[in-house]
């Protein structure tokens, strides 16, 4: 299947990919309007160090710790996406407790969130990939 | 091939989700004395809170059995094992043949022989849906709850009915709250934040009578309650395998390959011991994740797969009234700590590996460095420093980042 993968050479640390996820979740049609005085709750973060960046997101794993250590089974595979189902999760956070990466996070919905490569929103494919300007991250096979 | 499992919780729906990954047609059969469809346990507290329902709790979809093409039999007890002719018999007089058999029995609550138990009326357990509901018909607006167990279970029942109750006292022997995963001074600030509500705790004292309506302390004190509920611990069900020879100790004893001593026979979560690999220890870890992963490794194995389970470390997460805790792993050696306004981090490490952590307030990432213990990283190889101040994949090497943010992992 089409993951996200990381390229961080290529990384400027510019967080277009941020900015696009959270506008992409929000539903809204107007990036301006929607992200206006908002702080965003990215599902992709930028790691930043003196000499290095790059993106981190789900990895969509075949072996996923959080989906077998979610207490309520909010978290499923669907056609190898791991897929948050918002009102089963009790935000636990036991997810967040397994995830190698830190790729589940809190959101202000009651809910965890993490990254569903776009499938519930109107992008239909990662938004953050499609912005990205610098092929720092692609959506492909591996 | 006939596969019948004993139970219907995490493990045993691991164990369904293991088989079918090798064995689409094999008869699976699932036994459990409740008569529910498979439900989260843990939940039993939101239930209690308002903050889920009986559809919400199902722990997979109402088709799950019948997408997976299990038979159930729910509402019956398994009373023994016929290892020699490899069937198991229920409370109703029939007999289930079996070539693969897994035990994922659980625990049950361990209630101390307390003087003068028989003459409070109003008592309860929870572990279980039917417990939760007999506590809920139990509650109201002017009852006082006496919570004996500060631990887990306890201080969650607690969140759970606060709001339905007039006050709660829980009391432990341990000083402090939450002793199994918790350290003093982060069980400090847990409990401080609980005081914030209309419970009490009263430590460091256990009941030493019981008199109707009333406990008398150890301390010399005594607290007047409505209702009481025992949840002063656990203790796995192992008497189906030990009744047949099986090999017990505090729980069942398995291999890493969750085989117990007889043939043909697996056993999987909460009854079951696990080799911490935190502490070099064999011990009970009653957790959700590792039931999970036990259930799943034992059906791999039962269907002719190879999988091992040797991975096993204490892993909480949890909070109350808004306030996250995770914890991982054991707290020995030496101490990395921040202390922050009603929040603190807590890294133990020795030999060169993180051993555990304690995490208030701030828990984002913690999963990394669950990995870090889990998979006893040498803290040589990354950047410790870093990854003290914030869990970050920034402290791997390149390499490390180049293998699972690059490729299938």
């Amino acid at each position: 299947m089409k993951r996200v993968y990381v390229n961080e050479k290529w990384c400027l640390g510019c967080r277009l990919c941020e900015y696009n996820c959270a506008f992409a979740n929000t539903g809204e049609r107007n990036m301006a309007l929607a992200l206006r005085n908002l702080e965003i709750s990215p599902r992709i973060r930028i790691e930043e160090g003196s000499d290095i960046c790059f993106a981190v997101s789900c990895r969509h794993c075949e072996e996923p710790l959080c989906v077998k250590g979610c207490i309520t089974g909010a978290l499923s595979i669907e056609d190898g996406i791991i897929m948050v189902d918002e009102d089963k999760c009790v935000s636990c956070y036991t997810c967040i407790l397994s995830c190698p990466y830190g790729a589940v996070s809190p959101s202000e919905h009651g809910a965890v969130q993490k990254c569903e490569l776009c499938v519930k929103n109107r992008s239909g494919a990662p938004a953050c990939v499609a912005g990205c300007p610098n092929g720092a991250i692609v959506y492909e096979e591996r | 091939m006939k596969y019948v499992i004993i139970g219907n919780s995490t493990a045993a729906v691991g164990a369904i989700e293991g088989i079918r990954q090798m064995d689409g047609s094999g008869e699976i059969t699932v036994i459990s004395n409740e008569k529910y469809h498979t439900y989260s346990r843990p939940l039993i507290s939101y239930l209690l809170q308002g903050k889920t329902d009986m559809e919400r709790m199902k722990y997979r979809p109402a088709d799950f059995y019948e997408k997976n093409g299990c038979r159930t039999i729910l509402g019956k007890k398994v009373i023994g094992i016929r290892k020699a002719v490899r069937t198991v018999l229920l409370d109703d007089g029939s007999e289930i043949p079996y070539d693969r058999l897994m035990t994922a029995t659980g625990s049950s609550p361990f209630i101390p022989g307390f003087d003068g138990l028989d003459s409070v009326k109003c008592k309860f357990t929870f572990m279980t849906l039917e417990d939760a509901f007999s506590l809920r018909e139990a509650l109201g607006p002017d009852k006082r709850v006496l919570i004996i167990g500060a631990g887990l279970i306890g201080l969650k029942c607690a969140e759970g009915i606060a709001d339905h109750v007039k006050g709660i006292t829980v009391v432990d022997l341990s000083t402090r709250i939450l002793s199994s995963i918790l350290d003093d001074s982060s069980a400090a600030i847990v409990q401080k934040h609980i005081e914030k509500t209309n419970i009490a705790f009263i430590l460091g004292q256990s009941v030493s009578r019981f008199d109707g309506q009333t406990a008398y302390l150890s301390g010399g004190g005594k607290v007047d309650f409505d209702i009481l509920v025992a949840a002063v611990g656990v203790r796995p069900n192992v008497s189906l395998i030990s009744d047949i020879g099986g090999e017990t100790d505090r729980g069942i004893v398995t291999d890493e390959y969750m085989r117990t001593s007889i043939e043909g026979i697996y056993a999987a979560g909460d009854c079951t011991e696990s080799y911490d690999v935190s502490c070099g220890q064999r011990r009970v870890l009653a957790l959700l994740p590792n039931a999970y992963r036990q259930g799943e490794c034992a059906g791999i194995n039962m269907a002719g797969g190879e999988r091992k389970f040797d991975r096993a470390i204490p892993m909480n997460a949890i909070g109350f009234f808004g306030l996250h805790v995770i914890t991982a792993g054991s707290c020995t050696g030496e101490v990395y700590e921040e202390k922050g306004d009603g929040s603190l981090k807590k890294l133990f490490y020795d030999d060169d590996l993180l051993k555990g952590y304690i995490l208030v307030r701030d828990v984002e990432k913690a999963g990394i460095y669950t990995s870090l213990i889990q998979n006893r990283v040498a803290l040589g190889d990354i950047d410790f420093e870093l990854i003290c101040e914030k869990p970050s994949l920034m402290a791997f090497s390149r390499k490390y980042r180049q293998q699972k943010l690059g490729g299938v992992v």
